[in-house]
Protein backbone atom coordinates (compact mmCIF):
# COMPACT_ATOMS: atom_id res chain seq x y z
CA UNK A 1 0.00 0.00 0.00
CA UNK A 2 1.11 3.32 -0.83
CA UNK A 3 1.56 6.26 1.89
CA UNK A 4 0.07 10.02 1.51
CA UNK A 5 3.17 12.24 1.56
CA UNK A 6 1.42 13.43 5.42
CA UNK A 7 1.82 9.82 6.77
CA UNK A 8 5.01 9.50 5.67
CA UNK A 9 6.13 13.07 7.51
CA UNK A 10 4.46 12.27 10.54
CA UNK A 11 5.85 8.53 10.28
CA UNK A 12 9.78 9.80 9.33
CA UNK A 13 9.22 12.76 12.43
CA UNK A 14 6.76 12.30 14.40
CA UNK A 15 5.51 15.10 16.30
CA UNK A 16 5.57 14.82 19.67
CA UNK A 17 6.53 11.52 21.01
CA UNK A 18 7.07 11.26 24.67
CA UNK A 19 5.61 10.94 28.14
CA UNK A 20 4.07 12.81 31.00
CA UNK A 21 4.32 11.80 34.40
CA UNK A 22 0.76 10.96 35.14
CA UNK A 23 0.18 12.71 38.31
CA UNK A 24 1.51 16.22 36.62
CA UNK A 25 -1.09 18.74 37.54
CA UNK A 26 -2.64 19.22 34.57
CA UNK A 27 -1.89 15.68 32.81
CA UNK A 28 -4.95 13.72 31.11
CA UNK A 29 -3.88 10.43 30.00
CA UNK A 30 -6.11 8.29 27.22
CA UNK A 31 -4.48 4.59 26.68
CA UNK A 32 -6.39 3.15 23.54
CA UNK A 33 -6.20 0.39 21.70
CA UNK A 34 -5.18 -3.41 22.29
CA UNK A 35 -2.16 -5.32 21.50
CA UNK A 36 -3.61 -8.29 19.87
CA UNK A 37 -5.54 -5.81 17.54
CA UNK A 38 -2.23 -4.19 16.54
CA UNK A 39 -2.98 -0.58 17.26
CA UNK A 40 -1.90 0.96 21.19
CA UNK A 41 -2.50 4.60 21.48
CA UNK A 42 -1.27 6.34 24.75
CA UNK A 43 -2.28 10.19 24.32
CA UNK A 44 -1.48 12.72 27.12
CA UNK A 45 -2.57 16.58 27.26
CA UNK A 46 -1.14 19.09 29.86
CA UNK A 47 -3.33 21.71 30.56
CA UNK A 48 -2.47 25.08 32.07
CA UNK A 49 -4.61 24.91 34.90
CA UNK A 50 -4.92 29.04 34.73
CA UNK A 51 -5.51 29.49 31.42
CA UNK A 52 -7.81 26.57 30.35
CA UNK A 53 -5.42 25.60 27.24
CA UNK A 54 -3.83 22.60 26.28
CA UNK A 55 -0.41 23.62 26.02
CA UNK A 56 1.42 20.75 25.36
CA UNK A 57 0.75 17.19 24.10
CA UNK A 58 2.69 14.13 23.97
CA UNK A 59 1.72 10.60 22.01
CA UNK A 60 3.02 6.95 22.00
CA UNK A 61 1.81 4.32 19.26
CA UNK A 62 2.16 0.97 18.84
CA UNK A 63 0.76 0.49 15.36
CA UNK A 64 0.97 0.99 11.54
CA UNK A 65 2.46 4.02 9.74
CA UNK A 66 -1.12 5.41 9.99
CA UNK A 67 -1.68 5.00 13.79
CA UNK A 68 1.65 6.69 14.31
CA UNK A 69 0.37 9.56 12.17
CA UNK A 70 -2.83 9.62 13.64
CA UNK A 71 -1.90 10.33 16.75
CA UNK A 72 0.99 12.41 15.95
CA UNK A 73 -1.08 14.62 14.03
CA UNK A 74 -3.75 14.45 17.52
CA UNK A 75 -0.75 16.21 19.58
CA UNK A 76 -0.62 18.92 17.02
CA UNK A 77 -3.57 19.90 16.79
CA UNK A 78 -4.24 19.76 20.17
CA UNK A 79 -1.94 22.65 21.17
CA UNK A 80 -3.42 25.87 22.25
CA UNK A 81 -7.19 24.07 22.11
CA UNK A 82 -9.37 24.51 24.91
CA UNK A 83 -10.69 21.33 26.67
CA UNK A 84 -13.88 22.23 25.22
CA UNK A 85 -12.36 22.71 21.62
CA UNK A 86 -10.54 19.66 21.45
CA UNK A 87 -13.40 17.47 22.28
CA UNK A 88 -14.61 18.74 19.09
CA UNK A 89 -11.59 17.38 16.94
CA UNK A 90 -13.51 14.15 14.49
CA UNK A 91 -12.00 11.40 13.33
CA UNK A 92 -12.77 12.23 9.94
CA UNK A 93 -10.79 15.72 9.97
CA UNK A 94 -7.82 13.09 10.42
CA UNK A 95 -8.61 10.99 7.76
CA UNK A 96 -9.40 14.15 5.51
CA UNK A 97 -5.64 15.63 6.43
CA UNK A 98 -3.90 12.27 6.50
CA UNK A 99 -5.81 11.00 3.22
CA UNK A 100 -6.25 7.90 4.82
CA UNK A 101 -7.45 5.31 2.72
CA UNK A 102 -10.77 3.09 3.72
CA UNK A 103 -8.77 0.25 5.57
CA UNK A 104 -7.10 2.86 7.54
CA UNK A 105 -9.88 4.46 8.94
CA UNK A 106 -9.98 2.38 12.01
CA UNK A 107 -6.09 4.51 13.05
CA UNK A 108 -8.11 8.06 12.85
CA UNK A 109 -11.62 6.85 15.06
CA UNK A 110 -8.61 4.94 17.66
CA UNK A 111 -7.07 8.50 17.77
CA UNK A 112 -10.48 10.50 18.64
CA UNK A 113 -11.04 7.80 20.99
CA UNK A 114 -7.45 8.68 22.73
CA UNK A 115 -8.10 12.58 22.96
CA UNK A 116 -11.15 11.48 24.20
CA UNK A 117 -9.80 9.42 26.82
CA UNK A 118 -7.33 11.67 27.83
CA UNK A 119 -9.68 14.75 27.95
CA UNK A 120 -12.16 12.68 29.99
CA UNK A 121 -9.33 11.63 32.22
CA UNK A 122 -7.97 15.07 32.60
CA UNK A 123 -11.63 16.48 33.68
CA UNK A 124 -12.08 13.74 36.39
CA UNK A 125 -8.22 14.88 37.50
CA UNK A 126 -7.93 18.66 37.30
CA UNK A 127 -11.35 19.67 35.88
CA UNK A 128 -12.40 21.05 39.96
CA UNK A 129 -8.69 22.71 39.94
CA UNK A 130 -9.24 24.55 36.49
CA UNK A 131 -12.79 25.44 37.60
CA UNK A 132 -11.57 27.44 40.93
CA UNK A 133 -8.74 29.19 38.58
CA UNK A 134 -11.83 30.31 35.97
CA UNK A 135 -14.24 31.40 39.42
CA UNK A 136 -11.24 33.82 40.61
CA UNK B 1 31.25 -3.48 -3.96
CA UNK B 2 28.87 -0.71 -3.14
CA UNK B 3 25.31 -1.23 -2.42
CA UNK B 4 22.13 -0.95 -4.93
CA UNK B 5 19.03 -0.08 -3.13
CA UNK B 6 16.38 -1.11 -2.87
CA UNK B 7 17.38 -4.69 -1.38
CA UNK B 8 15.47 -7.16 -2.54
CA UNK B 9 14.83 -10.07 0.50
CA UNK B 10 10.99 -10.85 -0.18
CA UNK B 11 12.16 -14.13 -2.00
CA UNK B 12 9.39 -16.26 -1.11
CA UNK B 13 6.77 -13.45 -2.82
CA UNK B 14 8.51 -13.91 -5.94
CA UNK B 15 12.44 -14.08 -7.88
CA UNK B 16 13.92 -12.38 -10.20
CA UNK B 17 14.29 -14.95 -13.49
CA UNK B 18 17.77 -16.09 -13.82
CA UNK B 19 19.87 -14.03 -17.25
CA UNK B 20 20.40 -17.99 -18.12
CA UNK B 21 16.75 -18.71 -17.74
CA UNK B 22 15.57 -15.78 -20.35
CA UNK B 23 18.60 -16.47 -22.93
CA UNK B 24 16.86 -20.13 -22.16
CA UNK B 25 13.19 -18.62 -23.50
CA UNK B 26 13.52 -16.50 -25.96
CA UNK B 27 13.97 -18.31 -29.23
CA UNK B 28 10.16 -19.64 -28.08
CA UNK B 29 8.55 -16.04 -28.16
CA UNK B 30 9.97 -15.61 -32.19
CA UNK B 31 11.26 -18.12 -34.52
CA UNK B 32 10.10 -21.41 -32.32
CA UNK B 33 6.57 -20.76 -31.51
CA UNK B 34 4.62 -23.80 -32.36
CA UNK B 35 2.23 -25.18 -30.91
CA UNK B 36 2.98 -28.53 -28.86
CA UNK B 37 -0.12 -30.19 -29.37
CA UNK B 38 0.31 -29.50 -33.22
CA UNK B 39 1.33 -33.07 -34.46
CA UNK B 40 1.91 -32.43 -38.36
CA UNK B 41 4.34 -30.32 -38.93
CA UNK B 42 8.30 -29.04 -38.16
CA UNK B 43 6.82 -26.30 -35.67
CA UNK B 44 4.38 -28.30 -33.60
CA UNK B 45 7.29 -31.30 -33.14
CA UNK B 46 9.91 -28.30 -31.94
CA UNK B 47 7.35 -26.95 -29.20
CA UNK B 48 6.40 -30.61 -27.97
CA UNK B 49 10.29 -31.32 -27.70
CA UNK B 50 10.75 -28.24 -25.87
CA UNK B 51 8.02 -28.60 -23.44
CA UNK B 52 9.01 -32.64 -22.84
CA UNK B 53 12.65 -31.73 -22.21
CA UNK B 54 10.74 -29.27 -19.75
CA UNK B 55 8.76 -31.70 -18.17
CA UNK B 56 12.40 -34.03 -17.82
CA UNK B 57 14.05 -31.13 -16.23
CA UNK B 58 11.80 -30.62 -13.33
CA UNK B 59 11.17 -34.35 -13.54
CA UNK B 60 14.31 -34.81 -12.25
CA UNK B 61 14.35 -31.96 -9.99
CA UNK B 62 11.64 -34.15 -7.56
CA UNK B 63 13.13 -37.61 -8.43
CA UNK B 64 10.00 -38.50 -10.56
CA UNK B 65 10.37 -41.70 -12.34
CA UNK B 66 8.53 -40.34 -15.64
CA UNK B 67 8.53 -36.88 -16.63
CA UNK B 68 4.61 -37.81 -18.13
CA UNK B 69 3.64 -37.42 -14.37
CA UNK B 70 4.28 -33.48 -14.51
CA UNK B 71 1.22 -31.52 -15.36
CA UNK B 72 1.80 -28.23 -16.45
CA UNK B 73 -0.75 -25.22 -15.05
CA UNK B 74 -0.36 -21.34 -14.61
CA UNK B 75 0.99 -21.53 -11.43
CA UNK B 76 1.30 -22.82 -7.53
CA UNK B 77 -2.76 -22.00 -6.92
CA UNK B 78 -3.94 -23.51 -9.89
CA UNK B 79 -2.11 -26.45 -9.15
CA UNK B 80 -3.26 -26.40 -5.52
CA UNK B 81 -6.91 -26.32 -7.03
CA UNK B 82 -6.38 -29.31 -9.36
CA UNK B 83 -4.90 -31.60 -6.77
CA UNK B 84 -7.55 -31.18 -4.13
CA UNK B 85 -10.85 -30.28 -6.00
CA UNK B 86 -9.49 -33.05 -8.53
CA UNK B 87 -9.17 -35.84 -6.27
CA UNK B 88 -12.12 -34.73 -3.88
CA UNK B 89 -14.50 -34.92 -7.46
CA UNK B 90 -13.15 -38.03 -8.86
CA UNK B 91 -12.92 -39.91 -5.52
CA UNK B 92 -16.27 -38.77 -3.76
CA UNK B 93 -17.87 -42.00 -4.16
CA UNK B 94 -14.87 -43.28 -2.05
CA UNK B 95 -15.12 -40.72 0.37
CA UNK B 96 -15.56 -37.08 1.01
CA UNK B 97 -13.30 -36.39 4.20
CA UNK B 98 -9.53 -34.57 3.92
CA UNK B 99 -6.64 -33.87 5.87
CA UNK B 100 -5.00 -30.99 5.93
CA UNK B 101 -3.21 -28.40 8.87
CA UNK B 102 -3.50 -25.09 9.69
CA UNK B 103 -0.68 -23.72 8.07
CA UNK B 104 -1.45 -24.43 4.54
CA UNK B 105 -1.13 -21.86 2.34
CA UNK B 106 -4.07 -19.82 1.62
CA UNK B 107 -5.09 -21.35 -1.77
CA UNK B 108 -4.88 -25.21 0.16
CA UNK B 109 -6.92 -23.79 3.21
CA UNK B 110 -9.33 -21.50 0.58
CA UNK B 111 -10.06 -24.53 -1.41
CA UNK B 112 -10.77 -26.70 1.40
CA UNK B 113 -13.23 -24.21 2.78
CA UNK B 114 -14.96 -24.46 -1.01
CA UNK B 115 -14.89 -28.09 -0.62
CA UNK B 116 -17.06 -27.79 3.03
CA UNK B 117 -19.42 -26.02 1.43
CA UNK B 118 -19.94 -28.92 -1.08
CA UNK B 119 -20.75 -31.46 1.72
CA UNK B 120 -17.12 -32.66 2.31
CA UNK B 121 -15.59 -32.98 5.45
CA UNK B 122 -12.06 -31.33 6.28
CA UNK B 123 -9.85 -31.68 9.40
CA UNK B 124 -7.22 -29.14 10.34
CA UNK B 125 -4.74 -30.22 12.16
CA UNK B 126 -2.85 -28.27 14.32
CA UNK B 127 0.88 -27.41 14.56
CA UNK B 128 3.04 -27.35 17.55
CA UNK B 129 4.95 -24.39 18.46
CA UNK B 130 7.85 -24.88 16.32
CA UNK B 131 5.39 -25.23 13.16
CA UNK B 132 5.91 -29.31 12.89
CA UNK B 133 3.03 -31.33 12.32
CA UNK B 134 2.61 -33.74 14.32
CA UNK B 135 2.27 -37.02 12.05
CA UNK B 136 0.21 -38.99 15.08
CA UNK B 137 -1.81 -35.94 14.81
CA UNK B 138 -2.87 -36.60 11.48
CA UNK B 139 -2.91 -40.46 12.04
CA UNK B 140 -6.06 -39.64 14.47
CA UNK B 141 -7.54 -37.15 12.02
CA UNK B 142 -8.31 -40.12 9.43
CA UNK B 143 -11.54 -41.84 9.16
CA UNK B 144 -12.26 -44.28 7.05
CA UNK B 145 -14.12 -41.82 4.55
CA UNK B 146 -10.40 -39.82 4.23
CA UNK B 147 -9.14 -39.85 0.69
CA UNK B 148 -6.60 -37.07 0.48
CA UNK B 149 -3.95 -35.81 2.98
CA UNK B 150 -2.82 -32.30 2.23
CA UNK B 151 0.71 -30.73 4.23
CA UNK B 152 2.73 -28.53 2.70
CA UNK B 153 5.89 -29.04 2.03
CA UNK B 154 8.01 -25.88 3.89
CA UNK B 155 5.89 -23.07 5.34
CA UNK B 156 6.02 -20.38 3.23
CA UNK B 157 5.84 -17.44 6.49
CA UNK B 158 8.27 -19.43 8.63
CA UNK B 159 9.63 -22.31 6.85
CA UNK B 160 9.31 -24.87 8.65
CA UNK B 161 9.93 -28.28 6.80
CA UNK B 162 7.44 -30.88 7.57
CA UNK B 163 8.65 -34.36 8.03
CA UNK B 164 6.91 -35.35 4.18
CA UNK B 165 8.50 -38.61 4.38
CA UNK B 166 6.83 -39.77 7.66
CA UNK B 167 3.63 -37.99 5.88
CA UNK B 168 4.24 -40.37 3.01
CA UNK B 169 4.46 -43.72 5.05
CA UNK B 170 1.15 -42.98 6.68
CA UNK B 171 -0.76 -42.14 3.53
CA UNK B 172 0.43 -45.73 1.80
CA UNK B 173 -0.40 -47.45 5.11
CA UNK B 174 -3.74 -46.45 5.20
CA UNK B 175 -3.51 -46.27 1.53
CA UNK B 176 -4.95 -42.74 1.12
CA UNK B 177 -3.25 -40.17 -1.42
CA UNK B 178 -1.01 -37.63 -0.10
CA UNK B 179 -0.57 -34.48 -1.65
CA UNK B 180 2.13 -31.73 -0.83
CA UNK B 181 2.16 -28.17 -1.73
CA UNK B 182 6.20 -27.79 -2.36
CA UNK B 183 5.95 -24.36 -3.95
CA UNK B 184 8.54 -23.00 -1.35
CA UNK B 185 10.81 -26.48 -1.41
CA UNK B 186 11.23 -26.58 -5.02
CA UNK B 187 14.75 -25.79 -5.99
CA UNK B 188 15.55 -25.12 -2.83
CA UNK B 189 15.89 -28.54 -0.64
CA UNK B 190 15.53 -32.31 -1.45
CA UNK B 191 12.72 -33.04 -2.76
CA UNK B 192 11.85 -36.74 -3.75
CA UNK B 193 8.44 -38.02 -4.55
CA UNK B 194 9.56 -41.67 -5.19
CA UNK B 195 11.82 -41.52 -1.81
CA UNK B 196 8.73 -39.66 0.48
CA UNK B 197 5.87 -41.42 -0.68
CA UNK B 198 4.01 -38.45 -2.47
CA UNK B 199 1.44 -38.47 -4.85
CA UNK B 200 0.28 -35.35 -5.91
CA UNK B 201 2.95 -32.53 -5.56
CA UNK B 202 2.24 -28.61 -6.27
CA UNK B 203 4.92 -26.64 -7.35
CA UNK B 204 5.82 -23.04 -9.84
CA UNK B 205 8.05 -21.21 -11.78
CA UNK B 206 8.56 -17.49 -10.07
CA UNK B 207 9.71 -19.19 -7.04
CA UNK B 208 12.96 -21.03 -8.53
CA UNK B 209 14.60 -17.89 -10.51
CA UNK B 210 11.69 -18.69 -13.27
CA UNK B 211 9.52 -16.71 -15.09
CA UNK B 212 5.97 -16.06 -13.56
CA UNK B 213 2.59 -17.37 -14.84
CA UNK B 214 3.94 -21.73 -15.24
CA UNK B 215 3.96 -24.40 -12.44
CA UNK B 216 3.25 -27.86 -12.41
CA UNK B 217 1.20 -30.62 -10.89
CA UNK B 218 3.02 -34.06 -10.20
CA UNK B 219 0.77 -36.56 -10.46
CA UNK B 220 1.83 -39.92 -9.95
CA UNK B 221 1.11 -42.98 -12.55
CA UNK B 222 1.83 -45.89 -10.80
CA UNK B 223 1.80 -47.44 -7.43
CA UNK B 224 -0.89 -45.71 -7.13
CA UNK B 225 -2.43 -44.48 -10.28
CA UNK B 226 -4.03 -41.14 -9.19
CA UNK B 227 -6.91 -39.94 -11.41
CA UNK B 228 -7.51 -36.35 -11.46
CA UNK B 229 -11.39 -34.61 -12.63
CA UNK B 230 -9.77 -31.68 -14.28
CA UNK B 231 -10.50 -28.06 -13.32
CA UNK B 232 -10.87 -26.75 -17.30
CA UNK B 233 -12.47 -28.52 -19.82
CA UNK B 234 -11.30 -28.61 -23.55
CA UNK B 235 -9.29 -30.39 -25.81
CA UNK B 236 -7.58 -32.79 -23.39
CA UNK B 237 -4.08 -31.60 -23.22
CA UNK B 238 -1.89 -33.07 -20.35
CA UNK B 239 -3.13 -36.22 -19.73
CA UNK B 240 -6.55 -34.68 -20.28
CA UNK B 241 -5.59 -33.30 -16.48
CA UNK B 242 -5.47 -29.96 -17.73
CA UNK B 243 -6.54 -28.37 -20.93
CA UNK B 244 -5.09 -25.15 -22.91
CA UNK B 245 -2.58 -24.68 -24.54
CA UNK B 246 1.06 -24.57 -22.93
CA UNK B 247 2.81 -21.60 -22.86
CA UNK B 248 5.88 -22.92 -24.38
CA UNK B 249 8.29 -19.77 -23.62
CA UNK B 250 7.46 -19.71 -19.65
CA UNK B 251 7.42 -23.48 -19.38
CA UNK B 252 11.05 -23.60 -21.23
CA UNK B 253 11.88 -21.32 -18.52
CA UNK B 254 10.39 -23.66 -15.66
CA UNK B 255 12.37 -26.38 -16.85
CA UNK B 256 15.58 -24.41 -17.22
CA UNK B 257 15.43 -22.54 -13.78
CA UNK B 258 14.62 -26.48 -12.03
CA UNK B 259 17.98 -27.46 -14.30
CA UNK B 260 19.66 -24.88 -12.77
CA UNK B 261 18.25 -25.17 -9.17
CA UNK B 262 19.17 -28.89 -8.84
CA UNK B 263 22.56 -28.26 -10.11
CA UNK B 264 23.34 -25.50 -7.90
CA UNK B 265 21.24 -26.59 -4.62
CA UNK B 266 24.37 -28.60 -2.16
CA UNK B 267 26.43 -25.08 -2.85
CA UNK B 268 23.48 -22.69 -2.77
CA UNK B 269 21.59 -24.34 -0.07
CA UNK B 270 24.86 -23.76 2.45
CA UNK B 271 25.63 -20.19 0.65
CA UNK B 272 22.22 -19.34 1.76
CA UNK B 273 22.03 -20.51 5.48
CA UNK B 274 25.02 -19.12 6.16
CA UNK B 275 23.94 -15.49 5.02
CA UNK B 276 20.39 -16.39 6.93
CA UNK B 277 22.50 -17.20 9.63
CA UNK B 278 24.15 -14.08 9.77
CA UNK B 279 20.87 -11.82 9.44
CA UNK B 280 19.59 -13.85 12.17
CA UNK B 281 22.81 -13.77 14.87
CA UNK B 282 23.07 -9.81 14.19
CA UNK B 283 19.59 -9.21 14.69
CA UNK B 284 19.12 -11.24 18.00
CA UNK B 285 22.51 -10.30 19.33
CA UNK B 286 21.27 -6.67 19.35
CA UNK B 287 17.39 -6.79 20.52
CA UNK B 288 16.09 -7.58 23.39
CA UNK B 289 13.10 -9.55 22.96
CA UNK B 290 13.26 -10.95 19.64
CA UNK B 291 11.98 -14.26 18.95
CA UNK B 292 12.66 -17.03 16.14
CA UNK B 293 9.60 -18.06 14.73
CA UNK B 294 9.20 -21.27 13.44
CA UNK B 295 11.91 -24.51 13.87
CA UNK B 296 15.53 -23.58 15.18
CA UNK B 297 16.86 -26.36 12.65
CA UNK B 298 14.18 -27.96 9.94
CA UNK B 299 13.82 -24.97 8.20
CA UNK B 300 14.47 -23.45 4.70
CA UNK B 301 17.67 -22.19 3.78
CA UNK B 302 16.76 -18.70 2.82
CA UNK B 303 13.81 -18.05 5.53
CA UNK B 304 13.84 -15.98 8.48
CA UNK B 305 11.02 -14.64 10.53
CA UNK B 306 11.54 -12.98 13.50
CA UNK B 307 8.96 -11.29 15.49
CA UNK B 308 9.67 -8.06 17.66
CA UNK B 309 7.56 -7.68 20.73
CA UNK B 310 6.48 -4.09 21.21
CA UNK B 311 6.56 -3.53 17.71
CA UNK B 312 3.89 -3.27 14.92
CA UNK B 313 5.23 -5.42 11.48
CA UNK B 314 3.78 -3.05 9.07
CA UNK B 315 4.76 0.11 10.82
CA UNK B 316 8.69 -1.33 10.85
CA UNK B 317 8.58 -2.43 7.46
CA UNK B 318 7.37 1.33 6.95
CA UNK B 319 10.66 2.14 8.23
CA UNK B 320 12.45 -0.29 5.92
CA UNK B 321 10.37 -0.48 2.54
CA UNK B 322 12.34 2.67 0.63
CA UNK B 323 15.68 0.21 0.78
CA UNK B 324 15.15 -2.77 1.38
CA UNK B 325 12.13 -5.00 -0.08
CA UNK B 326 10.73 -7.31 3.14
CA UNK B 327 7.92 -8.97 3.79
CA UNK B 328 5.09 -9.01 6.80
CA UNK B 329 3.77 -12.27 7.01
CA UNK B 330 2.56 -13.60 3.69
CA UNK B 331 1.92 -11.21 -0.01
CA UNK B 332 -1.29 -12.73 -0.09
CA UNK B 333 -2.64 -11.65 3.27
CA UNK B 334 -0.78 -8.27 3.59
CA UNK B 335 -3.39 -6.22 2.05
CA UNK B 336 -6.17 -7.23 4.99
CA UNK B 337 -5.35 -5.97 8.27
CA UNK B 338 -5.73 -9.47 9.62
CA UNK B 339 -2.27 -10.94 12.44
CA UNK B 340 0.01 -13.60 10.31
CA UNK B 341 -2.55 -17.46 11.00
CA UNK B 342 0.60 -18.69 10.81
CA UNK B 343 1.99 -17.47 13.70
CA UNK B 344 -1.08 -17.61 15.49
CA UNK B 345 -1.28 -21.01 14.80
CA UNK B 346 2.06 -21.65 16.83
CA UNK B 347 0.05 -20.22 19.57
CA UNK B 348 2.40 -16.78 19.86
CA UNK B 349 0.32 -14.51 21.31
CA UNK B 350 -1.88 -11.97 18.80
CA UNK B 351 0.24 -9.05 19.25
CA UNK B 352 3.69 -11.38 18.47
CA UNK B 353 1.58 -12.25 15.15
CA UNK B 354 1.34 -8.54 14.49
CA UNK B 355 4.68 -8.27 15.59
CA UNK B 356 6.50 -10.44 12.76
CA UNK B 357 8.83 -9.72 9.54
CA UNK B 358 9.82 -12.19 7.75
CA UNK B 359 13.15 -11.84 5.49
CA UNK B 360 13.64 -14.10 2.18
CA UNK B 361 16.58 -14.32 0.74
CA UNK B 362 17.71 -15.64 -3.17
CA UNK B 363 20.35 -16.35 -5.06
CA UNK B 364 21.93 -13.13 -5.65
CA UNK B 365 21.86 -11.07 -2.20
CA UNK B 366 25.38 -10.70 -0.78
CA UNK B 367 26.75 -10.45 2.81
CA UNK B 368 26.91 -6.15 2.21
CA UNK B 369 23.13 -6.75 1.80
CA UNK B 370 22.91 -8.54 4.83
CA UNK B 371 24.93 -6.53 7.06
CA UNK B 372 22.81 -3.10 5.91
CA UNK B 373 19.59 -5.08 6.67
CA UNK B 374 20.74 -5.75 10.02
CA UNK B 375 21.81 -2.85 10.85
CA UNK B 376 18.72 -0.81 9.64
CA UNK B 377 16.49 -3.33 10.91
CA UNK B 378 18.05 -2.42 14.57
CA UNK B 379 17.84 0.76 13.65
CA UNK B 380 14.21 0.93 12.74
CA UNK B 381 13.13 -1.32 15.62
CA UNK B 382 15.38 0.72 18.51
CA UNK B 383 12.80 4.01 16.95
CA UNK B 384 10.00 2.43 16.92
CA UNK B 385 10.19 1.06 20.75
CA UNK B 386 10.85 4.15 21.55
CA UNK B 387 7.76 5.59 20.72
CA UNK B 388 5.58 2.34 21.21
CA UNK B 389 3.63 2.78 24.85
CA UNK B 390 3.53 -1.24 25.37
CA UNK B 391 7.63 -0.80 25.01
CA UNK B 392 7.58 1.71 27.89
CA UNK B 393 5.07 -0.15 30.46
CA UNK B 394 7.08 -3.49 29.85
CA UNK B 395 10.04 -1.36 30.96
CA UNK B 396 8.28 0.17 33.98
CA UNK B 397 7.57 -3.54 34.82
CA UNK B 398 4.13 -3.63 34.00
CA UNK B 399 2.49 -6.85 32.70
CA UNK B 400 0.39 -5.66 29.49
CA UNK B 401 -1.85 -9.13 29.85
CA UNK B 402 -3.01 -7.51 33.22
CA UNK B 403 -4.12 -4.26 31.39
CA UNK B 404 -7.92 -4.63 30.77
CA UNK B 405 -7.80 -3.57 26.91
CA UNK B 406 -10.62 -2.29 25.08
CA UNK B 407 -10.65 -4.37 21.97
CA UNK B 408 -12.56 -2.15 19.33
Amino acid sequence: MAYSEKVVDHYNNPRNVGSFTKDTPGVGTGLVGAPECGDVMKLQIKVNLETGLIEDAKFKTFGCGSAIASSSLATEWLKGKTVDEAAKIKNTDIVNELKLPPVKIHCSVLAEDAIKAALSDYKEKWASANAAADSK
Amino acid sequence: MALKFPIFMDAQSTTPVDPRVVDAMLPYFTEKFGHPASRNHPFGWEAEAAVDAARGQIAKLIGARDPKELVFTSGGTESINLAIKGVAEMYREKGTHIVTTVIEQRAGLDVCRRLERQGFEVSYVPVQPDGLVDVEAIRKALTDKTILISVMFANNEIGTIQDVAAVGRLAKEKGILFHTDATQSLGKIPVDVEGMGIDLLSCTSHLIYGPKGVGALYVRRKAPRVRLAPLLDGGGHERGMRSGTLPVPLVVGFGRAAELCGEAMPEERTRLAGLRDRLQDAILSKVDEAFLNGHPERRLPHNLNISFAYVEGESLLMGLNKETALSSGSACTSSTLEPSYVIAALGASAELAHSSIRFSLHRFNTAEEIDYVAKRTIEVVTRLRDMSPLYELAKEGVDIKSIQWKAE
